[in-house]
Parts: structure tokens; C-alpha cells; sequence
């Protein structure tokens, strides 16, 4: 950084805490404090309704106890772990890179035209792509007319395969972020190096695995954990698209922190909820920050 | 020997354009559905060719005044929290962009770990906090918790912008008498008009699409935005028209596409980390 006269001198940490000031009021209120809120209301029998909603207690690990011996909770964390593995790790990396990988050498409005109908998932509010999602896979919908062309009877495919269903629609959704990555990552990989690797007889799985994934493994890692993020948070998309059920059979935690706070009106079992979910979501967020390698 | 050209040839070239192809369908059908039907008379669930071409669908939601006061909140939460966070993250920028003190590099490190943060996580609790101040049911307080929401984003976003506007533009006005408010005003601003509009749209748009958080902090019907009124339209209506439905989905959607196309040529800058993707 060049010469800056504003560096040293006294007023000017006071200046900066001026135009730091706004953000700080907001953050401190809005974000750190719901979350240390977190760490102390998951400890209460507050509720919505009822003596509890007047007279809040400390009740101590009860809500704990509680939720690690609540069946709907044991389904809700598998559902959680197999919408992470099979819509965010699985579906969107893979296939985001492999959109990204194929895309690299074609024609430019050939990219763009693949690219745009990508994108368009993307940009879909979530609301709307379960609305979307809802129209394709029910029972009268264009999937079962397209599968009956060929002879195959209709499925109910939200209420066979819930969570099937919530993870291809999250993948339709979610997949255009990871193509973006991945072609910023991939247009930094020096042309040089691949030729080389041409040159030198690598055939096209080993100019993948030994020279271009190494050298984009950090986009790799960080868009790992931000669509790892981004999928632990999704709500709107599960709860419209099949409410988490048939019966709890898509529920995730956001489902079911969400059923226990404002349906069951248990405000701090619903809050204990949300701690795991945070607890989760720290770790990865850790994660994120460390593998962005960042200058300051 | 012709023939392993050939097919490394089709391998290499065709295959990839056939996936690819095959790909770019699989995006597009499902969206199919809401375009036609937003144009059908007799709108199903099954994607088709209007039975009847018709501008019904769009006439009756415009016209309907429950949805346009569900547009116009939306606006609302959408335009001012974006506006919020806009000046409230360009304000921060500047002392982490410009003066190297001690307290910027742990404040920046928490920012981006806030960033990652799912936001659904804090929900109940932000609803806890809206009981206790009594800001259950507000609009304003609403979109203040959006701008709040989208803040760390944004200030990260923002002070990369700003680090690439150069410093010895601003020392000039400095040199010529012009203050530091006056310098950010009148040099790094205007320079960073882009960045300014990225963060914008960006968060414009998170917030338009954004069900959750006025599903759980706004009760009167009368104060919810377009995203939550079209969940609840459809949910309360025993017969879904689902003609009405496509289109209300469309002209729902459209802002978000019409800001994207604005926003795509700054947008992808955001894409590639800094310099995380060298690894």
C-alpha cells in the first residue's frame, strides 16, 4: 500500500469507527446476538403459547435430551446428511464441473446458450423452482407423460421418492454456482501447462486428475464448503416442494426446526435445533475461511 | 488408422456436445412448464402447447389488489434493504480497504465467517429477538434484518471492490484540498459505480426471492411480499389454477432475470475467489 497521510494519526481510528459504526449496529443486533441468543434459549422451555410463554425457565440440557432420543430428529439429521452428500457434494460439484470441464473448448455462443439454461435455474427464485418441480413430478405431471410414451406406468415420485425428488430439484437449482466456479477456476489453469502435458503423451483423464483438478483443488475445497453451506440453510425449497414429508420421510433439520419452533409453538426445543444447525454451520463456515486464502 | 481418428474425433468433440446438449435440456424442460402455462387457458400440470392462448392469467394477478400490495411490499423489502446495505457496506469498505488498523483484520476474518453462515440457523432465534422488541409483524425491521443478513457478503464484496480502485487517485484530490468524505464522494464512489450496482442487484434479488424470513417474521396478509402471498394464494385456494400460478410465477420471476442480464457482465468477477483458485 502506498503512502497513506490518514495511517497514524489519532482521529483517523475515529474516523474509521464512524464508517464502521452503521455495520457493526446491524450485525451485532441482528446476526451475533439471534446467535449468542442461541446458546442461551436452547437451555429454556420457552414457548409460544401456554405458562411458558410468560414464565421462561432454565431447564438445562432437557432439550438436548429430548431431541437426541426424538426418532423425528435421528430421520432429520440422515435426511440432512443425504441431502448434503447426494444434492451439494455429489450432485452440484460433479456436475458443475463436468459442465464447467466440457464447456471449455466449444464454440462461444454455443457455451453461452448451455450456459444461459443453466443460469436459468439458478436465478428461479426458490419458491418458484419448487412450484416448478411440483408441476414436473406430479402424478399428471411431464414426467410420468414422457415416461408413458414408452409404457411406464405413472409414479407418484413426491410421495415414493420424497427425498429423490427434493434432491434433484435442489440440484437443478443449485448447480449453476458450481459451473461458475469452476470456469473461473478453470480459465486460470495456464494453457501452457496442459499443452505440455499434451505434448509429453497425458492423455485426457491424466491431464484431468494430475495437472487441472491439483491445480484447482482450492476452488475445489471452497466451493465444497459454500455449497455445503448453502444446502444446509435450504428450507423453502423442501417445505413447498414436499413439507419434509410423507410423513417425516424428507424432513431435514430446517423442517424440523421450523415444525418444532412455530407448529409445535416450542421455541426452545426449536431453538436447540437451530444451535446444532449453527454448530454445523460454524464448523463449515471455519472451514471456508480458512480455505480461502485471503489477503489483508 | 482412419477409423481410431475418427474415433477419437467423435470422443473428443461430439460426445461432449451431446452431453453437453443433453444437459442444457434437462435445465430447460421443467422451466417449459411455467411459460406455457402462464399463456393457457386450461393449464395442467403437464407441459404443453396452450390449449387456448390467452393473456387471462396475466390480467387476472396484475388486477388482483392482494397481489399487487404483495408486489409492492416486495419492492419494498427488496429495494430499500439493498439500499441499506449499499451505503452501509460502502461505508465499511472504505477504513478496511484504506487504512491499515488493528482491528480490520479480525473484524474482516469475522465478516466472511458470518458470510458463510446459513442464515436459516438464526431464524428462530431472530424470531425470539422480534418478540422481545417487539418488532414481530414489521416491515421495516423486516428489511432492516435483511440488509443485516446480506451485510457480510456485501462489505467483503464491496471492499474487494474498492481495493482495486487506487489509492493515488484519491491522494490527488486530497493534494487539491478535498476531504476525505469528499475524496470516497466524488473519486472512489463514481469508480466504483459497478460494485456498487453488483452488491445491488445481488442483494436486491436475494431478497425478492427470499420466503423465509418474512414467512416467519410478517403475520398480516396485508404486509407480506410477493414470494410468501404466491405460497399462500395457491396453498389456501383449494383448486389450484394453475394457469393463474405459472404466471404469477412468471412475472414474479422476470425482475430477478431482468437485474441478472444487467448485473452478469460484473457478477462473474465475484466467481474466482482472489486468489484462492491458484491453490
Amino acid at each position: 500500500m502506498p503512502w497513506n497521510p490518514f495511517v497514524t494519526k489519532n482521529s483517523d481510528s475515529f474516523r474509521a469507527i464512524l464508517f464502521l459504526l452503521p455495520s457493526w449496529i446491524l450485525l451485532l443486533l441482528f446476526i451475533a446476538g439471534p446467535i449468542l441468543m442461541t446458546f442461551y434459549f436452547s437451555f429454556t422451555n420457552m414457548s409460544l403459547t401456554g405458562s411458558a410463554a410468560q414464565n421462561i425457565e432454565f431447564i438445562g440440557f432437557r432439550n438436548f435430551v429430548k431431541m437426541f432420543s426424538d426418532p423425528t430428529f435421528q430421520t432429520s439429521v440422515m435426511n440432512t446428511i443425504l441431502f448434503l452428500i447426494f444434492s451439494a457434494i455429489i450432485g452440484q460439484q460433479i456436475l458443475g464441473f463436468l459442465i464447467a470441464f466440457l464447456m471449455k473448448e466449444r464454440a462461444v455462443h454455443f457455451r453461452r446458450i448451455i450456459g444461459v439454461l443453466v443460469l436459468a435455474g439458478w436465478i428461479t427464485p426458490e419458491i418458484i423452482v419448487a412450484f416448478i418441480w411440483f408441476a414436473f413430478l406430479s402424478n399428471e405431471g411431464t414426467l410420468n407423460y414422457v415416461l408413458g410414451w414408452v409404457g411406464i406406468a405413472p409414479v407418484a415420485w413426491l410421495f415414493k421418492f420424497p427425498m429423490v425428488s427434493v434432491v434433484v430439484a435442489n440440484i437443478w437449482h443449485g448447480t449453476a454456482f458450481s459451473m461458475l466456479v469452476y470456469q473461473a477456476a478453470l480459465d486460470d489453469v495456464p494453457k501452457d501447462v496442459e499443452e505440455a502435458a499434451k505434448i509429453d503423451g497425458a492423455n485426457g483423464w491424466q491431464r484431468l486428475w494430475r495437472i487441472i483438478l491439483p491445480m484447482i483443488r482450492g476452488s475445489v475445497m471452497t466451493n465444497m464448503v459454500l455449497i455445503t453451506l448453502q444446502t444446509l440453510g435450504v428450507f423453502t425449497l423442501i417445505y413447498a416442494l414436499t413439507g419434509g414429508g410423507p410423513g417425516t420421510q424428507s424432513e431435514t433439520l430446517p423442517i424440523f426446526m421450523y415444525d418444532q419452533a412455530f407448529i409445535n409453538y416450542q421455541l426452545g426445543y426449536g431453538t436447540a435445533i437451530s444451535l446444532v444447525l449453527l454448530v454445523i454451520g460454524i464448523i463449515a463456515s471455519l472451514l471456508y475461511v480458512k480455505f480461502l486464502k485471503v489477503e489483508i | 488408422m482412419n477409423k481410431r481418428k475418427m474415433r477419437r474425433q467423435f470422443m473428443g468433440q461430439t460426445v461432449p456436445y451431446l452431453i453437453l446438449v443433453f444437459l442444457g435440456l434437462l435445465f430447460f424442460v421443467p422451466l417449459l412448464w411455467m411459460i406455457f402455462s402462464s399463456f393457457d387457458a386450461r393449464a395442467g400440470l403437464t407441459i404443453s402447447l396452450p390449449h387456448e392462448w390467452t393473456l387471462g392469467n396475466f390480467a387476472s394477478v396484475l388486477s388482483d389488489p392482494d397481489i399487487q400490495r404483495s408486489f409492492v411490499n416486495g419492492v419494498f423489502l427488496s429495494f430499500v434493504s439493498s439500499l441499506v446495505l449499499v451505503i452501509v457496506a460502502g461505508l465499511a469498505a472504505y477504513p478496511l480497504s484504506r487504512y491499515q488498523l488493528r482491528f480490520n483484520k479480525p473484524f474482516i476474518f469475522t465478516v466472511l465467517f458470518m458470510s458463510g453462515l446459513p442464515i436459516t440457523a438464526v431464524m428462530v432465534p431472530v424470531f425470539q429477538l422480534f418478540l422481545f422488541l417487539h418488532f414481530q409483524n414489521s416491515l421495516i425491521a423486516t428489511m432492516f434484518f435483511l440488509a443485516a443478513s446480506g451485510l457480510p457478503y456485501g462489505i467483503w464484496m464491496m471492499k474487494n471492490f474498492m481495493d482495486s480502485v487506487p489509492v493515488s487517485l484519491e491522494e490527488s484530490a486530497w493534494i487539491d484540498g478535498a476531504s476525505v468524505w469528499t475524496g470516497l464522494n466524488k473519486v472512489v464512489a463514481p469508480l466504483m459505480l459497478p460494485g456498487i450496482f453488483t452488491v445491488g442487484i445481488f442483494t436486491f434479488t436475494a431478497s425478492w426471492g427470499n420466503f423465509f424470513v418474512p414467512y416467519i417474521l410478517i403475520q398480516s396478509p396485508e404486509k407480506l411480499p410477493a414470494s410468501v402471498t404466491i405460497y399462500q394464494f395457491f396453498g389456501q385456494h383449494g383448486l389450484v389454477q394453475y394457469g393463474k400460478l405459472a404466471s404469477f410465477s412468471l412475472i414474479y420471476t422476470i425482475p430477478v432475470v431482468v437485474l441478472y442480464i444487467l448485473g452478469q457482465r460484473f457478477m462473474s468477477k465475484g466467481f474466482s475467489f482472489g486468489g484462492a483458485t491458484k491453490g
